[in-house]
């Protein structure tokens, strides 16, 4: 039993929830049943839920409903959160497989994180894929997941000066968060491969393979099956 | 389609954009959508449209479009010279259009935003339930795309058989000529960290539009506001949020902004008054005035109750 979350004002019609001072895995699932429940609670007169970190974000219609009501809303998700068990609560998410071609030539920045880490290549390409990341937050661009947290040994602090660009499907580190870069665009974190898998196509539905709270684990793939995934170097 | 409004110029910067795609900020999204919303909801409800209809969002001025079809027309919002076939008209008021017909649009007077509407609103590929154009996230708008309006872009809209015309009351219609707005802000977020005479001061002073400006957020200039915490975990921002980065210079946070950012805020702009602001040209001015949640409701009670006591007013012709 724990009631650490506290609620604040963030608009005239929006709530801020926060559930620690730092990002953990229980504060994580925390979020994803809170996330699942205020939208069972909150029904259309919820506009938007933004889950981040250690926080959520809750965005209603005012003309509908009040400040008053949705505040009630989120009291009764919190207890119903501390009344239940971390094990059910952890049942919920999914768990996601994504491919990745670990290369020089698909990861630039291989070779320099295996020489400050004093590892071999293979070594960084193994430690990525020995742990099971949590989707903390999906922002910066569309389909943008931030997962954590990455094995000390290969944690990487971001690019001096970001590079112009990111290619498509780009794993990348910064510090202890890894992503895969959904679509081309500028970037400062460091690249260690590509994943042919699509993190955001607007058209299809879901139009993302994961989501806030779910469990990522990376697995390396030679270049012909990368290929035949349809990846593109 | 054969009905249409064909581009001829789409002056500084043209966007189409509906009431904005919600919903979606849990994947990065964020709502785009009219940046004045009242003015935009006028240029709706003179064409007789639903209140979601496409309109174009055009910035400054400078839109020159040809029409195929028989439709009535609005422009509302900034201080835009219309001239239809060379004729000035009037904006705040729908006026009919026939096939052949060119509507110009020159450039502001005073504000910054204008918006253009048609009977049955603009036609485009929705995504997420939006065609709401993001440039920055390269979706929405007419080629779904996120692009801007370009010359030679055929805009497809609904042809009509009858039209009435219709004016606004003039209490319904924003002056944007002092280039200067008092925004209402609900305290929230970390507004604890900020000091009483931090607080004090932010209210006290008046600051100004710098250039750095855009539909994601209004960078401003003045006391500079420099909070306890340089910075906080990643959380979301809603619409209006005030953060302030290290130099302590507030940027207001809008319809394009990031979902989720790491700098302090210390409250929110009623959204109300986000039109005004988003209205004001690089030099406006710029006040802040601290609200309750209970008065924001009212203000929110009270806006609707007046755009239903003033419908707008039939023309006869």
């Amino acid at each position: 039993m724990r009631a650490q979350q506290t609620i604040s004002i963030a608009g005239e019609n929006a709530l801020i929830v926060y559930f620690g001072d730092k990002p953990s895995a229980a504060i994580s699932t925390e979020i994803a049943t809170t996330v699942k429940k205020l939208r069972t609670y909150l029904g259309a007169t919820l506009i938007d839920l933004v889950p981040s970190y250690a926080s959520l974000l809750v965005i209603f219609d005012p003309l509908t409903t009040d400040h008053h009501s949705v505040r009630i809303a989120i009291k009764t998700a919190i207890k119903d959160l501390n009344q239940n068990t971390t094990a059910q609560q952890t049942s919920s998410a999914s768990r996601v497989t994504l491919p990745v071609y670990y290369s020089s030539e698909s990861g630039p920045d291989l070779q320099r994180i295996a020489n400050t880490a004093g590892l071999s290549i293979a070594e960084v390409i193994a430690i990525h894929q020995q742990t099971e990341y949590r989707v903390y937050a999906i922002g910066f661009a569309p389909g943008f997941a931030y997962l954590g947290q990455v094995d000390p040994r290969i944690a990487t602090p971001r690019l001096a000066t970001p590079r112009q660009q990111v290619p498509r499907g780009a794993v990348a580190i910064a510090d202890r968060q890894t992503a895969v870069y959904p679509a081309q665009s500028p970037g400062g974190w460091n690249l260690i491969g590509l994943c042919p898998q699509l993190m955001f196509d607007p058209k299809a539905s879901p139009s993302m393979p994961v989501a806030v709270g779910d469990l990522v684990r990376f697995e390396a793939i030679d270049k012909t099956t990368f290929e035949n995934f349809g990846g593109v170097l | 389609m054969n009905n249409h409004l064909r581009v001829i110029k789409p002056g500084i910067y043209s966007l189409l954009q509906d009431s904005g795609r919600y919903g979606q900020q849990s994947i990065g999204l964020t709502t785009g959508g009219p940046l004045d919303r009242s003015a935009f909801r006028c240029a709706n409800l003179l064409c007789e449209n639903p209140q979601n209809s496409a309109c174009i969002e055009v910035t400054v001025g400078g839109l020159i479009v040809e029409s195929t079809v028989k439709t009535t027309l609005t422009v509302t919002g900034a201080d835009i010279p219309l001239r239809i076939n060379k004729q000035p008209a009037a904006l705040w008021q729908s006026h009919s259009i026939n096939p052949g017909d060119l509507i110009e649009l020159g450039f502001a007077r005073s504000g910054s935003r204008a918006y253009l509407a048609v009977s049955g609103g603009f036609q485009a590929e929705p995504l997420f339930n939006s065609v709401a154009t993001v440039p920055r996230e390269g979706l929405g708008g007419l080629h779904a795309d996120g692009s801007a309006l370009k010359a030679g872009d055929i805009l497809p809209c609904q042809p009509i058989e009858d039209t009435s015309l219709w004016q606004l009351p003039e209490k319904l219609r924003a002056d944007y000529s002092q280039n200067s707005a008092r925004l209402r802000v609900v305290l929230g977020y970390q507004q604890e960290s900020f000091s009483e005479t931090q607080k004090q001061c932010f209210f006290r002073s008046q600051y100004s539009v710098t250039k750095y400006s855009d539909r994601m957020g209004y960078r401003l200039e003045g006391a500079e506001i420099i909070p306890a915490i340089k910075g906080i975990l990643s959380e979301g921002i809603c619409l209006g949020a005030i953060q302030f980065p290290p130099d302590g210079q507030p940027i207001v946070l809008l319809n394009d902004r990031q979902t989720m950012g790491g700098y302090p805020k210390i409250g929110s702009v009623l959204s109300l008054d986000i039109g005004k602001l988003a209205q004001l040209s690089a030099g406006g001015t710029v006040h802040f005035e601290p609200i309750s949640i209970g008065q924001a409701q009212s203000l929110w009670a009270e806006n609707e109750k007046q755009f239903a006591s003033n419908p707008p007013l039939k023309l006869c012709l």
